[in-house]
């Protein structure tokens, strides 16, 4: 295989495996930025993965189905945040419930579909122009579906929400200070319910995308543990959409090449490294000054009560 | 005057009341404020005055009385609403996100009419403008944890400011900053008072309302004291009426021999939680047998000056020497076990396991003593004797000693910790706001108990924010102010009005032996 | 939002054991429910599904015994997490305990040449202490660093995971039948011996029930156990009486990992004779446990009580599976709605709902 070739595959596989790890980062970022800790992200994400199935393969309309993923994502975080922000239940617990849930449901409900092709799945496109350019025309903007783009485009768009607009400081100061945020007026609890909300639609779309794009098909548990890689790119990211983009693209292409790799190191230790770098990212950020600049929203996973002075 | 019938206050609080459970913060207070004044609240702990201004930042509602801004009757619901109204508040404890900027943190929670889009060139010009006006320089893009405390401050300034307050309340401004930018503060209230703007001033520092205030209001328990022109008054005046004379409690204290030095302090310094000195060269001794009462406003390094004796904090400089045993240098665990009874201001948080029964809290700290264990075992039979030993004694009332703590009343929570640290005969106490937040039945009781302690020849440490406490139970009296010492005097000659201005900071006694 | 006069909500002062065991079952009872509606709207009988579910678990030999069976890992790692939980150490990692011991074990069976009798001995001792250093380093993380202990946990779950996989697929790689991976199959001295006609490798069982007993008298009535008790409901307390809270949760974690590695051990040892792979050694026991322990109460008495009922959930499973053609994974569902039943009863049990006219005092 001459060396174009073997990066125009390697690029294009990595784009296409690092669109659901990274929609359903950039989501779960913007949920804990708001201070909310939700592991059910693996529930989330394969409910939305059967029901975009469920519904394109029905309706023959694929895009019909990613819509309905990210709906269903969204409803079933709300479970979770009823549970955390309203009941101020213990988040790890509910989390891993949504989790439970979800794969439960989906194993069940999408038994009569186990194992089933869809014969309908997002087009290919091709972005003309930008596709003609040597090498990287063919690897990034030939053979992909609209969905990776548009998860580009959400990465970008949702760093500059977090970061320029008035509602991405208010959703940083929820996840830090929720009391100075509460005492200037801001609706603690809306803008964490709102969070969560988002980080469900992401995942459920993250989700949709494997079921009607990526392998176009259903089988239980087709996530396959994707959504813990998520936890751990959320923290490899810093809880920033840029980087979560940087960190999905880096992890898809090292699993896609940790078949090459295998001389160096075992392909299985190999999907150890999120993991592994995630704690990493932690304890580098423990100490001071740089857990202030890059570290946890400070307020994760405390439920805000406002105090009696 | 004639020139009040005229102008209409800019802020004016009738008869305002406010309750709190077991305590009347705020006693009919009427307040009137000027336009354009620098207008002090001065008075100590539980005065009431940022129970006050809270009311009129809308954090609290008044249970009475009623709130005029320029002569017409309002109501404020929330911050939010002081804001709509121009009342802008800068708390002792700052509302910032340390993670985020200057400028994130002014814009935060405002609207500003764009929608969700933030003008950051707008935003930085109108900061770095009201900044150069009143001298409060700040790197607008600077995040907030980067800052010096002094420069944090002037963030809260601002914050007001760039949301068009005109009227501006201080909340213990100084107490976290050092004497230059002190003298800076004080220099951008003037500026700002002369632009029109009003500002009341919290403080309990006498200095620091010579120094700026046109007018100030003296709070004392609850009650507004006197409003008066400030050039027309003396320090000692209003130190005279900051404490008052009024005495409450008189309990009748045996004259007990003064045995030997149990502790002796020896220029001691702390750092408090934020880093700065909290304590700053303290010197004492504590003898067998007697009261040494810490008085002064809470702030002032007694939380930290417990610590350090208690283990909970370490010391930066200086020893404490329990016979031999430095106690600066020791763990909380060494200095129980050395005999050391500590009450803690937080009874709750800190005193008790609020799950855990009255039994099992007795012996959160005797667990380890031969008395309490069987080999690895506690001996659960040992902990009962002794649990019903000390409910008798102690008259802690419960059902039993399997009560849950935290379903115990105040009173009963003191009693407990009491029997707890008390049981072994400790040679030294330190008691922090023992009767704080207790009825008047737990109070007497306690106090009593440590009068009994002095009698069989304890060495008690007593920090208390109630003067009227101090006077009465101790036999020497030690004034920190600003974490120095600022004079020890007996209890019997005690002159309150030389306390009051030694507590607020104006006044130095040498220390004699 | 304005509540109606005649529904008073206050504080419970502090519910009473007989409160909580009634809001608990209440939660697991409503879980059931939900769990029936969901059966009927998909077409099953509820009635029969349950129905299979108590005969195949409870109803014959067969089902006892396979309750059991499936009980033996909940019961070991449940107790470790009661204790862990007591402490305040949240250990979502026991899943990856589990493994790192099952892996211990595998090790000592298969290369360590160690004589016929003391080869099992070695094996729980192998487990137990690779558990508890799995567990340890998260602890050691939350105590000098203050790093967050559900995700170094969780995280390490799935390093063991890939560990695992990396030994059956490669260093350990043994026989491979049908597509999947295994290790060589141990030695018959590696064997954890069953009480006969069933598959209950007693061994783990004993030891599980001995743990709790011990791990009851040892929270309860040490003095071990009474530091452990006070970090974990007032940290505060505990500094102030001198208590080391980084020694505590250490401690705590260190059994909490050396219980679920010994449940790792009973799996490969008694069960499967072989290392496997991860999703067929543990079908999230660990996570499982985590309701387990939390039922109980972090007692580890009632945990006895606790994992004997989630086996028979997972023992239903399997009968479900042959009966109705559900798949396995209802199991799951009913884990999730017992969860999350279980936390919403917990606002019950802390505030008591009054309906009625009150008279304003």
């Amino acid at each position: 295989m001459s060396w174009e070739s073997w990066i125009v595959g390697t690029l294009s596989r990595t784009l296409a495996y690092g669109t659901p790890l990274l929609l359903a980062t950039l989501g779960e970022i913007y949920a804990e930025r708001s201070g909310v800790l939700n592991l059910g992200v693996e529930g989330m994400m394969i409910v939305g993965a059967l029901s975009a199935f469920a519904v394109a393969y029905t309706t023959g309309n694929p895009w019909l189905g990613v819509l309905v993923s990210a709906v269903v994502g969204g409803a079933f975080s709300l479970i979770h945040a009823f549970a955390s922000v309203t009941l101020r239940a213990n988040q790890v617990v509910s989390g891993l419930a949504l989790t439970m849930l979800g794969l439960g449901l989906s194993g069940v409900l999408g038994r009569r579909w186990e194992g089933w092709p869809l014969f309908t799945p997002l087009r290919e496109v091709s972005i003309p122009g930008l596709s003609k350019i040597p090498v990287l025309g063919p690897a990034l903007f030939e053979g992909q579906n609209l969905l990776v783009y548009i998860a580009v485009l959400l990465a970008v768009l949702l760093w500059f929400v977090l970061y320029k607009t008035r509602i991405g400081i208010s959703i940083r100061a929820v996840g830090e200070d929720p009391a100075t945020a509460d005492s200037l007026g801001i609706n603690v609890a809306r803008v964490r319910y709102l969070c969560v909300f988002v980080g469900g639609v992401l995942a459920g779309l993250g989700g949709g995308y494997l079921s009607v794009a990526y392998r176009p098909s259903w089988t239980d548990g087709m996530t396959a543990g994707m959504g813990w890689i998520v936890i751990a790119l959320t923290i490899f990211a810093f809880w920033n959409p840029l980087l979560g983009l940087v960190g999905a693209y880096f992890f898809a292409a090292l699993f896609h090449l940790s078949f090459r790799l295998q001389a160096w190191l075992a392909p299985e230790l190999l999907k150890t490294m999120p993991y592994v770098l995630a704690i990493v990212v932690l304890i580098v950020v423990a100490r001071g000054t740089l857990q202030k600049r890059m570290g946890a929203p400070s307020a994760l996973t405390i439920p805000y009560t406002r105090g009696e002075e | 005057m004639a020139a009040d019938a005229v102008v209409p206050h800019a802020v004016e609080l009738k008869g305002v009341v406010k309750r709190f459970p077991g305590v009347l913060a705020n006693d009919h207070v009427d307040l009137a404020v000027r336009r354009g004044e620098i207008h002090c609240l001065l008075g100590e702990n539980g005065a009431g005055k940022t129970t006050l201004m809270r009311i009129l930042y809308g954090l609290y509602q008044p249970d009475e009385g009623e709130l005029l801004l320029n002569g017409e009757a309002v109501r404020i619901s929330s911050p939010k609403a002081a804001l709509a109204h121009r009342i802008g508040m800068v708390h002792q404890h700052f509302h910032l996100v340390p993670t985020l900027s200057v400028e994130e943190n002014i814009v935060l929670g405002l609207s500003e009419g764009t929608g969700p889009f933030l003008r950051p060139r707008r935003t930085r010009e109108k900061i770095n403008r009201l900044a150069g006006e009143y001298g409060l320089q700040v790197d607008p893009t600077a995040k907030v944890w980067q800052l010096s405390v002094g420069q944090q401050q002037r963030v809260e300034i601002l914050k007001a400011l760039y949301r068009d307050a005109d009227i501006l309340i201080m909340d213990e401004p100084t107490s976290v900053l050092t004497p230059q930018e002190v003298e800076a503060l004080f220099g951008t209230l003037r500026t700002l008072v002369d632009d029109g703007l009003t500002i009341i001033f919290i403080t309990h520092k006498l200095d620091e309302v010579m120094e700026v205030s046109d007018r100030v209001t003296v709070l004392r328990k609850g009650k507004a004291i006197a409003t008066v022109d400030t050039s027309a008054m003396t320090k000692a005046e209003l130190a005279k009426m900051m404490v008052g004379r009024d005495v409450v409690f008189r309990i009748e204290k045996e004259a007990t021999e003064r045995g030997d030095r149990i502790l002796a302090v020896v220029d001691l310094h702390a750092r408090n939680d934020r880093g700065l000195p909290a304590l700053r060269g303290v010197s004492f001794e504590l003898f067998s047998g007697e009261i040494l009462g810490i008085a002064g406003v809470s702030g002032n390094g007694q939380h930290e000056l417990s610590e350090v004796l208690t283990g909970l904090r370490r010391a930066t400089h200086g020893t404490a020497m329990l016979e031999t045993f430095d106690l600066a240098g020791c763990s909380a665990r060494q200095i129980a076990d050395l005999g050391v009874a500590h009450v803690p201001t937080e009874r709750i948080r800190m005193g008790t396991v609020p799950t855990m029964s009255i039994r099992e809290n007795l012996i959160l700290k005797s667990y380890r003593s031969p008395e309490f264990r069987r080999w690895i075992f506690l001996d659960e039979k040992a902990a009962t004797r002794s649990a019903s030993d000390a409910m008798r004694e102690y008259q802690i009332s419960a059902p039993n000693d399997g009560t849950a703590a935290k379903n115990l009343s105040g009173g009963n929570i003191q009693r407990l910790v009491l029997a707890r640290e008390l049981c072994g005969s400790p040679r030294f106490v330190v008691a922090a706001h023992p009767t704080y937040g207790l009825d008047v039945g737990a109070t007497e009781q306690i106090r009593q108990v440590l009068l009994d302690q002095r009698k069989r020849g304890a060495g008690i440490l007593l920090i208390s924010e109630d003067l009227d406490e101090i006077v009465q139970l101790s036999d020497r009296i030690l004034v920190l102010f600003d974490g120095q010492v600022m004079g020890i005097v007996d209890a019997a000659d005690a002159d309150l009005e030389e306390i009051g201005l030694m507590m607020a900071g104006s006044h130095r006694r040498e220390v004699a032996a | 939002m304005k509540r109606p006069t005649w529904i008073q909500i206050d504080r419970r002062p502090s519910p009473s054991p007989r409160v909580v065991f009634g809001i608990s079952l209440l939660a697991i009872v409503a879980a059931l429910v939900v769990a029936g509606i969901f059966f009927q709207a998909y077409g099953v009988s509820a009635f029969r599904a349950y129905g299979d579910i108590l005969r195949g678990a409870l109803g014959s030999k067969l089902g006892i015994t396979e309750t059991v069976r499936r009980m033996i890992p909940l019961l070991v790692i449940g107790i470790g997490l009661a204790v862990a939980f007591r402490a305040l150490f949240w250990n979502i990692g026991a899943e990856g305990q589990l493994l790192i011991g099952a892996i211990a074990a595998s090790g000592i069976a298969l290369f360590s040449g160690i004589p016929g009798p003391l080869m099992i001995p070695a094996m729980f001792v192998g487990g137990f202490l690779a558990g508890a250093l799995w567990g340890a380093v998260p602890a050691i993380l939350k105590a000098r660093l203050g790093i967050n202990d559900v995700i170094t946990t969780l995280m390490l779950n799935y390093v063991a995971i890939y560990i695992v996989e990396w030994l059956i697929h490669g260093p350990w790689k043994g026989p491979t039948m049908r597509g999947f991976a295994y290790s060589d199959p141990f030695p018959s001295a590696a064997v954890l011996p069953v009480i006969a006609g069933t598959r209950i490798h007693w061994p783990t069982l004993m030891l599980g029930l001995l743990a709790a007993v011990i791990a009851f008298i040892w929270v309860t009535r040490t003095r071990q156990g009474f530091e452990i008790r006070v970090v974990g409901e007032n940290p505060d307390a505990a500094r102030y009486s001198g208590i080391s809270q980084a020694k505590i949760t250490i401690l705590a974690m260190v059994v909490s990992g050396g219980l679920a590695g010994v449940a790792g051990v009973g799996e490969v040892a008694g069960i499967h004779h072989m290392l496997l792979s991860p999703t067929h050694i543990s079908m999230g026991y660990g996570y499982t446990a985590i309701i387990v322990a939390w039922l109980a109460r972090r007692n580890p008495l009632a945990v006895i009580a606790t994992s004997f009922l989630f086996g028979v959930i997972m023992r239903g499973g399997d009968v479900i599976k042959v009966s109705l053609g559900l798949p396995f994974q209802l199991v799951n569902v009913f884990n999730g709605l017992i969860l999350f039943f279980l936390i919403g009863s917990e606002i019950l049990m802390r505030y008591r709902i009054r309906i009625g006219r009150r008279v304003e005092a």
